[in-house]
């Protein structure tokens, strides 16, 4: 009778079914000692059990989008608190884009973001090749790494501020053993591309590491005896690594690349602690601008264009990594 | 292998095989194997050298920052005190951020743990509709802009008068946490054999009953991961903290470094890093004790 609508998702038996059809359609995978009567219990039990986290998240990310969307059409600046916050159309949005800040700081960010993953991923992938080995040391080379993943933002980005202190620091003390012009070097405050550098390598360090996890777990779930046929088809070690692990990498790559590439679109808590968006405004990104409007500025209007344009550019970046990736996934 | 394939050898043809695969595989493979530990020591040495900078600058006293690295002062300094770890409760008052850390990453574990495997179980089990979706909606939130919710919350919280107070951020966190740990323990979940289940339910106990007394039990070293990720995430926290918190008494740990050391002349690394060593330390332990949990658990079904 109504037997149509359940074979998709493994839904029970309706009834008006023979009992030895049920028991033996292969959707129902063990069999159910009360009947439909506990099934349709369950599910009512599972909306129940699945709220909670829909709500939560809900709570915490889709009101806070709609909130924005609603913000970013008028105006609302907690420091002319008696303002009433108008209509104002797209006036935040031309704000945005004619404002030299916030372009140079997309800018930035981009191009931060680019050099962050090429690098971040080729090393990965080696560190990964290398804990996939095995070696005696292997478990403590693999805690090694994980370490610095686990810590807090707040730490690596400390790490690496002492590190690069031209007094208190390793780095210019090992310099100016090469060079005398190279000490007391001035790494976070003076100049541009230098801070850039201190910020990346802080920013690598802590997360090169969860790329390499990521890609050592898709590494071990490649098959062995691939390899051994692509031993036996005579190819050499390079020819197997770009004709065999690298295609079979793909959907780990493709984890990592996503997660890689939004945390480093958003990047914020490094760059907070160890330039605080300076020298000047050359080292802001686009999530601490958005932070400076919000918290500093108290904008909510301008601040909420800031988030949306910021929410769109994630999911245009990520929907663009899926699709480049899909082909080889499914 | 080599021994397997020598046994059933002539003992002659075994020597001479073995002298062989000792004369001409051998020189190559050496440089090979040496140029790889080389090149494990360099990651090692990478991964962990800032650590012992930080343990170093930490144990020196304030006339030796002052100084500057060298001399007495070098790699390994000649002279070591404890003084800035008791500077950084004394001046820096840094107990109640602590506790505040403490506070917030427990709660936030505790609360991630309940809600997500009762998510966990009705998304594996429970066959409800639109599963699909809502693993989808659980995992795209993961991935949403935290820097992007932070001026919408900032003014709900202003309006409840509950800005500059810690509690909140236990719901805030749950942003990092439940994701991870709902696709965790779902994953989990569904291998658990459901024979296991039936045969309570056979006895006539609930679903919930189920979860908790025949489930869970099982679930423990998946429960145990997730928690471990959970609490890790919400102690890193910097973002929200920053944002919604505006006196030192009500800190979390992570906000109240970024405030010590800071004097009018000087950065004073010691303070600091006594205290980046201090909240280390649990995040380290917990790494050292549950790697491979940690790694399991991070890698759960990214790509299924």
């Amino acid at each position: 009778m109504s037997t149509t609508e359940n074979t998709a998702e493994g839904r029970p038996a309706r009834a008006g079914r023979p009992a030895l059809v049920k028991r033996l359609t292969p959707e129902r995978r063990r069999p159910t000692p009360v009947g439909h009567a506990r099934e349709t219990g369950d599910r009512r039990l599972g909306y129940l059990l699945v709220a909670p986290v829909i709500i939560l998240l809900l709570a915490i990310t889709a009101y806070p989008l709609v909130y924005n969307i609603w913000n970013s059409f008028h105006f609302d600046n907690l420091s002319y608190g008696g303002l009433p916050h108008n209509f104002v159309g797209w006036k935040n949005f031309r704000a945005i884009f004619d404002s030299p800040q916030w372009v140079s700081a997309l800018e930035r960010t981009l191009v931060f973001t680019v050099v962050t993953i090429v690098f971040d991923i080729v090393v990965g992938l080696g560190l990964a090749l290398m804990m996939h080995r095995q070696f005696r040391g292997r478990g403590f080379l693999r805690a090694s790494i994980l370490v610095p993943w686990a810590m807090p933002t707040v730490v690596s980005a400390m790490l690496w501020k002492t590190m690069f202190d031209p007094s208190a620091g390793f780095v210019d003390y090992i310099l100016a053993a090469f060079h005398p012009a190279w000490s007391g070097l001035a790494w976070l405050n003076i100049n541009t591309l230098r801070a850039w550098t201190a910020i990346f390598i802080a920013d690598s360090w802590k997360n090169i590491p969860f790329v390499a996890i990521l890609l050592l777990a898709g590494l071990q779930v490649i098959p062995n005896d691939v390899y051994e046929a692509a031993r036996m088809d005579g190819a050499s070690w390079w020819q197997s690594f770009t004709r065999v692990t690298l295609p079979l990498l793909k959907p780990a790559l493709s984890v990592a690349l996503i997660f890689r590439t939004l945390q480093a679109l958003l990047v914020f808590d490094v760059i907070y602690i160890m330039t605080g968006g300076g020298p000047g405004n050359s080292t802001e990104s686009l999530s601490y601008l958005n932070y400076n409007t919000f918290i500093i500025n108290t904008d909510f209007g301008v601040g909420g264009a800031m988030s949306i344009i910021l929410v769109l550019l994630a999911l245009a970046v990520s929907f663009v990594i899926v699709r480049a990736f899909r082909p080889a996934t499914s | 292998m080599t021994s397997a394939v020598a046994g059933d050898l002539p003992a002659p043809v075994a020597v001479h095989r073995a002298a062989y695969r000792r004369r001409h595989v051998r020189p190559g493979k050496v440089v090979k194997e040496t140029l790889f530990y080389i090149a494990v020591v360099i990651v090692v040495l990478i991964a962990l050298f800032p650590f012992y900078w930080v343990l170093r600058t930490s144990l020196l006293s304030n006339q030796q920052v002052a100084a500057g690295v060298g001399g007495a002062n070098g790699i390994i300094p000649s002279h070591l005190s404890g003084a800035a770890y008791k500077n950084v409760f004394t001046q820096g008052s840094f107990l109640r951020p602590l506790l505040n850390s403490v506070i917030v990453a427990a709660a936030t574990t505790l609360v991630t743990i309940v809600v997500a495997s009762m998510a966990g179980y009705a998304l594996a089990r429970l066959r409800i509709r639109g599963t699909g979706p809502i693993l989808a909606f659980i995992l795209l939130a993961g991935f949403f802009p935290v820097l992007a919710m932070i001026g919408p919350l900032f003014l709900v919280l202003r309006y409840l008068g509950m800005l500059n107070n810690i509690y909140p951020l236990i719901i805030v966190y749950l942003v990092y946490t439940l994701p991870i740990s709902t696709w965790l323990l779902k994953s989990f979940f569904e291998q658990i054999p459901a024979e296991l289940e039936d045969a309570a339910l056979v006895d006539g106990a609930t679903r919930l009953q189920v979860l908790w007394k025949v489930v869970i039990p099982v679930a423990v070293p998946a429960v145990f991961t997730a928690a471990i990720l959970s609490f890790i995430l919400a102690w890193n926290d910097f973002a929200f903290a920053v944002s919604f918190l505006t006196s030192q008494a009500h800190f979390t740990a992570p906000l109240a470094i970024t405030t010590f050391g800071q004097s009018q002349f000087q950065t004073f690394y010691n303070l600091i890093d006594a205290a980046v060593v201090i909240i280390s330390i649990p995040i380290a332990v917990l790494v050292l004790f549950a790697q491979r949990r940690i790694v399991s658990g991070l890698t759960a079904g990214s790509f299924r």
